[in-house]
């Protein structure tokens, strides 16, 4: 009888091009197939790993799809009431100067009912990172109005099409706290193509960095799908985000301390 | 001999906090306790004991502060006055629900809405029987004097990390206000990370290699495991109410007629003792020190002895809800009060026990 052939007798350290990182637990997503909450997360993940810091991570987690992302992720986590993630994070960043302290919020978790203590945390320049996912819509309560659905955008609360005489504009968030003298890097990413993926990952990396240096909030916005709210299929989901998403709200870094220029 | 200083109540939260050792208060100004965090600030306790003071945008903000310290495993603090503790409510209950100790101190004004700015006890309802949504309590200590104030902040803390569980200290307006001797203690070193991660290994401190990664939450969305996790809230606030009653009695031992009041009101129902019992009238006070758990056992017993109850409350009747249901009705139990910001006299209150329960 031939010996089973498993896994590692075929992924070798010469022949590895990749690998999940351990930090990314090993259990189903709750995410649906084709969104980009996953792939957000293993950059996270990976940037914890490489710099070495599981032990002296804090994460918060936020209310809205990714609530459950501490069952994913193989750090310390705490899981914030709706919008108030950045509040945690301060209070556990000035308790422990020390750790590398995170957020990882939605749109409508960080740009409406968490507005102030985004703002707030922003502007006092706490020593943090924020990881803000933006796709346009709240997924979890299933596909109702975000503060970022964009104008004429079809949701389950603006089933016409987002009117904005009626229902106000799409808040970008990211331009205004760019604005403040508390945020020390501000980006905005996304996470559909591998170019995409790889200049995210350095801007978080980056943003994790920066908390050594103790120069306010580093700021990572990425620009993701949602294919089940927008009632698409992944690929048209991806494509309809670069045609609609990213005119409104622009890739590119916002931002960027003189010294890393 | 102890240090002795005339201070405010609210004064007298700032300073126990920072002696008690206290890592960090996060804190919004109301009147009337801004004393507490203007205290603060002016003592700069970072440079005393390394405590972190941060005034936040707002009450919502600064409770969640508090749970992200508290989860942590730090010992961490807030206070506000009541349109502020309702705007804390949904912290609170999130506390509650991930298991989390903190000290949480309400000098009480009137209300409803914004009210008044001068002291009451209507916020009865909302401390004892939970305030947020869901099915928890708070340990809820309530003291009558500036002395108090000052020892219940070391004994919260002790008793929320007893539990895991919130605690706060139901004060009002008076007595945050008012200024008195208060005996100082001796300053606690604030606990070290080692002692923290000993002590609470449940905090999210940075996952290590010997252990699986923490979390701190209230969320489980499977019915069966959050069914029990709230038999388990249950069962632990069954121990604190077998465990943690604390009431005073002032002249019960012959009383015919009982008052039962707490904080401000129990301090003016003490003169009224004084004016009835040169009356000849025999009544004595039981003082709930404990508002949560509350000292129903007592009073149950006190009712055999005793023919009638008035419960003295700044408020329009709250407490006495819970004394009928101690007494089980077996007694007259009636209530007075004042309401609006009006701190009653000890002659109204013998003119309403003469009319209610003589």
């Amino acid at each position: 009888m031939a010996e089973k052939i498993t896994t590692n007798d075929i992924v070798k350290e010469e022949n590895l091009v990749f690998r999940k990182t351990p930090l990314f637990i090993d259990k189903p997503l709750s995410y649906c197939p084709g969104c980009g909450h996953g792939v957000a997360h293993r950059l996270v993940l990976e940037t914890i790993e490489e710099m070495g810091i599981q032990s002296e991570t804090i994460g918060v987690a936020p209310v809205g799809c990714s609530v459950l992302a501490y069952e994913f992720m193989d750090i310390d986590m705490q899981q914030a009431a709706h919008g108030r993630a950045p509040a945690l994070a301060t209070a556990i960043k000035r308790l422990h100067p020390e750790k590398f302290v995170f957020t990882y919020q939605g749109d409508g978790d960080l740009a409406a009912i968490g507005t102030a203590e985004t703002i707030h945390a922003c502007n006092r320049g706490e020593n943090i990172t924020i990881i803000f996912i933006n796709n346009g819509i709240y997924g979890m309560t299933g596909g109702q109005m975000a503060p970022t659905t964009l104008p004429g955008m079809k949701s389950s609360t603006s089933p016409y099409g987002r009117d904005i005489k009626t229902m106000g504009n799409p808040l970008k968030i990211t331009e205004l706290v760019a604005q403040l003298p508390g945020t020390y890097y501000v980006t905005r990413q996304a996470v559909h193509t591998p170019g995409a993926v790889r200049k995210a990952k350095k801007a978080i990396r980056m943003a994790f960095e920066n908390q050594k240096l103790n120069k306010g909030v580093s700021f990572v916005e990425i620009v993701s799908n949602c294919n089940s709210g927008w009632k698409m299929e992944p690929v048209q989901a991806n494509e309809w985000m670069v045609e609609n998403m990213f005119p409104f709200f622009p890739l590119g870094d916002i931002k960027v301390p003189a010294e890393q220029k | 001999m102890k240090e002795l200083r005339l201070m405010k109540g609210n004064e007298a939260i700032a300073e126990a906090a920072i002696r008690a050792g206290v890592d960090g208060y996060f804190g919004y100004p109301i009147t009337p306790q801004s004393e507490v965090l203007e205290y603060l600030m002016s003592e700069q306790p970072e440079k005393r004991t390394g405590m972190v003071v941060l005034q936040a945008e707002s009450e919502v903000a600064a409770i969640n502060m508090v749970y992200g310290g508290a989860a942590t495993g730090k010992k961490v603090m807030t206070s506000s006055s009541s349109p502020g503790i309702s705007l804390k409510q949904e912290g609170i209950t999130y506390i509650a629900g991930a298991e989390l100790p903190c000290l949480i101190v309400n000098v009480v004004r009137g209300g409803p809405g914004l009210g008044t700015i001068q002291p009451a006890q209507s916020d009865y309802f909302q401390s004892v029987k939970g305030g947020g949504h869901g099915d928890y309590k708070l340990i809820v200590l309530a003291p009558s004097s500036v002395q108090e104030m000052y020892d219940f902040v070391d004994l919260a803390f002790t008793l929320a990390f007893k539990y895991r569980n919130p605690a706060l200290i139901l004060s009002d307006g008076a007595i945050g206000q008012m200024m008195e001797k208060v005996e100082i203690s001796d300053q606690k070193p604030r606990w070290t990370n080692e002692e923290i991660i000993k002590m609470s290994p449940w905090a999210t401190t940075g996952k290590t290699p010997d252990r699986p990664h923490n979390i701190i939450t209230s969320l489980d969305l499977d019915p069966s495991k959050q069914e029990k996790f709230n038999h388990k809230l249950q069962a632990k606030y069954k121990e604190i109410e077998k465990n943690e009653v604390r009431f005073e009695e002032i002249q019960t031992k012959d009383a015919e007629y009982l008052f039962v009041a707490y904080g401000t009101s129990s301090r003016i129902c003490q003169k009224s003792i004084q004016m009835a019992r040169a009356k000849g009238i025999k009544v004595g006070l039981l003082r709930p020190i404990t508002l949560f758990p509350f000292p129903s056992k007592r009073l149950f017993e006190l009712s055999k002895q005793v023919k009638g109850i008035l419960t003295v409350e700044m408020s329009a009747g709250q407490m006495v809800e819970d004394v009928k249901l101690a007494v089980k009705c077996s007694i007259p139990v009636e209530h007075y009060g004042r309401m609006g910001g009006i701190i009653p006299s000890p002659a109204e209150v013998l003119t309403a026990l003469e009319q209610k329960i003589l």
